[in-house]
């Protein structure tokens, strides 16, 4: 039961420019989204300046920097390749998240028409628009990316917990064991001097180590 | 490399087991030592001599014998040091705390330094009263104390495709487990007055990153707690000081550090981190989005890859982790021979809802190799799957939530190995 049914009066109300400073999110149906606009020419001009460093000129990637292009129809391939264009579902997202908290190590500075110059370029990148595309906030709901439909809330209530509650065996449950993957094989581990896999307790049956004095 | 278990041998051994937990077994005696101990005929300096003043160490580290109980990093695992993961050492823990030093970190734009005087909660959206609170208004609300675990959704995700790395730090570690002390996220709603309207909770962080998740509004009016201390003290800068959400059986991402903003809407935001992340790829390449409970699962932390045996035969302790974001724990079933026959562990010390419980089991090893496994069901009557159990419905690309049986093969020298079996 709630300890107290009332306000208790605590803390203060937010003033119109604190919301509108912090309350940046947009929604799937563009709702957040404030006034502007901007073409993929000038998103290309921009992400050159802001993005191109780790993403690629053509937002391709650069070692191991997220992909944000490419990748559609690889969804059931052995290592598919999950982009803006051949995973992302809604293009609210693209906005917000480049608006809050990119370029990487300097978020937030990217103005509102920029953040719609950058996401009209990505759509074209994608393969979405054509190159002369001008996203705004008016014609933003109308672009559906490519794989909007992909996704359904967590269905694991029907399909695998009815599965697996159910009393398990205890006794010559199955064949004896075969070994099919070792981790040793891949050695991938970081490494103590010794190498053993890093943090391995040390054996107490050699003195304690002398070196390990702070 | 074929690793066959004699069944005689684990009946042995499963015999032992019994025995061990009735009485002491006379297996190995008492030997008598060959010549005196000097560690003990012998005047040491710790004996005779000081040790250190109290006022050494205003806030004490761990003795520096046990400086491998650290976390650890995998550089290869992501492309940036400050969006990434370490692992907790819970090949060396016991119990259930995790202490806070050690416990995993991880950051989408590093962690960042927030003073309490600099500190603002903003609550906007569908609400009555829009409301600003500093961290002292926070400090006057009434309390509640819950223990939760914390575990990543990407807990155990390289090991999906196979057995990759090596140890439980590694392949469970990133978890822990603290005593949280705050305020229900409740009354800070009731304080702000949610409009009928409003059926979803978003909350975001202060660090560039933001790390956005969107949650139904009945978890957010039942058990999230706004908590400011974690086993007993402030929350670690690494772990959202001065406030983080704590969502109990929710996956990690979701319990937002450096807290700044709970906004209410009419339907969830699908920030990038409930879309783009933290969806899991199904084999028809369609993709699960709002998984948010984490299933029942377990692990042995010892014997490990970084626990081995170096004792020999005899008298061994089997000790670890079982946890479930739908419940308590009921039950740990432990094999000692890849699943053929499973024994029931001990549950030790408390167990409670959505946070670590510890298991043992004594055993009397005979020297014969073993292949570990632990098996967790929780008070739903969910039993613990196994990786292929998992992989025949998801595939392999779910990336997140794999809570499949973890696998250890300990050999005749002691050595232990992260394997599959089939």
């Amino acid at each position: 039961a709630p300890a107290f049914a009332e306000p208790l009066g605590l803390g203060r109300a937010a003033l119109p420019e604190e919301i509108a400073a912090w309350d940046v999110a947009v929604l799937p149906d563009g709702t957040g989204l404030p006034e502007g606009s901007g073409d993929a020419f000038t998103g290309d001009e921009v992400f050159a300046e802001k993005c191109a460093s780790c993403h690629g000129d053509f937002a391709e990637g650069i070692d191991n920097w997220p992909v944000l292009a490419g990748g559609q129809g690889s969804l059931t391939n052995r290592r598919p390749v999950k982009t803006i264009g051949s995973y992302w579902p809604h293009l609210s997202t693209v906005w917000d998240y480049i608006h809050r908290s990119m370029p990487f190590g300097a978020a937030q500075t990217v103005s509102a028409d920029e953040a719609y110059a950058i996401t009209a370029f990505l759509l074209y990148s994608n393969g979405v628009v054509e190159d002369d595309f001008e996203l705004s906030k008016e014609n933003f709901a109308e672009i559906v990316l490519p794989n909007a439909e992909g996704f359904y809330p967590d269905d694991r209530p029907a399909t695998e917990y009815p599965l697996f509650s159910v009393a398990p065996c205890m006794q010559g449950c199955r064949e004896p064991v075969k070994v099919t993957k070792r981790a040793v094989e891949l050695n991938v581990t970081p490494m103590d001097p010794d190498g053993k896999p890093a943090g391995t307790l040390p054996d107490l049956r050699v003195g304690a180590a002398a070196g390990q004095a702070t | 490399m074929s690793g066959t278990v004699e069944t005689g041998t684990s009946r042995r051994a499963f015999l032992g087991a019994g025995l061990a937990a009735g009485a002491a077994v006379a297996t190995t005696g008492l030997a008598r030592a060959q010549e005196a101990d000097p560690l003990i005929t012998e005047v040491q300096d710790w004996s005779s001599a000081f040790g250190d003043p109290v006022d050494a160490t205003p806030y004490g580290m761990p003795i520096h014998y046990e400086s491998h109980v650290v976390r650890r990093n995998v550089e290869w695992l992501t492309e940036s040091p400050v969006s990434s993961i370490n692992f907790t050492p819970i090949h060396a823990l016991e119990g259930t705390i995790t202490p806070q030093g050690c416990a995993f970190e991880r950051h989408h734009s590093g962690a960042i330094e927030l003073a309490k005087q600099d500190y603002r909660l903003m609550i906007s959206g569908l609400v009555e009263r829009p409301l600003v609170f500093t961290y002292e208004d926070l400090t006057r609300f009434p309390r509640t104390i819950t223990t939760a675990f914390c575990e990543c959704a990407a807990n155990g995700g390289m090991e999906w495709g196979g057995a990759q790395l090596e140890g439980c730090q590694f392949t469970q570690g990133m978890i822990h487990n603290m005593e949280y002390t705050g305020v229900p996220l409740r009354l800070l709603l009731e304080e702000a007055g949610v409009k009928p309207e409003g059926k979803w909770v978003y909350a975001e962080g202060a660090d560039a990153s933001s790390n956005g998740r969107s949650m139904p509004l009945e978890k957010a009016m039942d058990d999230v707690l706004v908590a400011f201390f974690a086993n007993g003290e402030a929350l670690r800068k690494e772990h959202g000081y001065p406030v983080r959400l704590v969502v109990p059986g929710f996956e990690g991402n979701m319990w937002v550090k450096w807290l700044r903003r709970i906004g209410v809407y009419d339907r969830a935001v699908e920030s990038r981190e409930e879309t783009s992340k933290y969806t899991d790829l199904m084999p028809d390449g369609r993709a699960r989005k709002w998984t948010w409970v984490m299933d029942a699962k377990s692990v042995i932390t010892s014997p490990s890859p970084q626990a081995p045996i170096r004792h020999g035969k005899g008298p061994l302790v089997i000790t670890g982790l079982a946890w479930s974001g739908h419940g308590k724990v009921a039950r740990v079933d432990v094999s000692l021979d890849g699943g053929v026959n499973w024994v029931e562990a001990r549950l030790t010390g408390d167990v409670k809802s959505k946070a670590l419980t510890r298991f043992h089991l004594d055993l009397d090893w005979d020297g014969s190799e073993m292949f570990l496994q632990s098996r967790a069901v929780d008070e739903t009557g969910y039993v613990q799957p196994t990786k292929n159990q998992l992989r025949e419905i998801r595939g392999l690309n779910n990336v997140y939530h794999n809570n499949g049986i973890q696998t250890w093969w300990v050999r005749a020298d002691g050595e232990v190995e992260n394997v599959e079996i089939a």
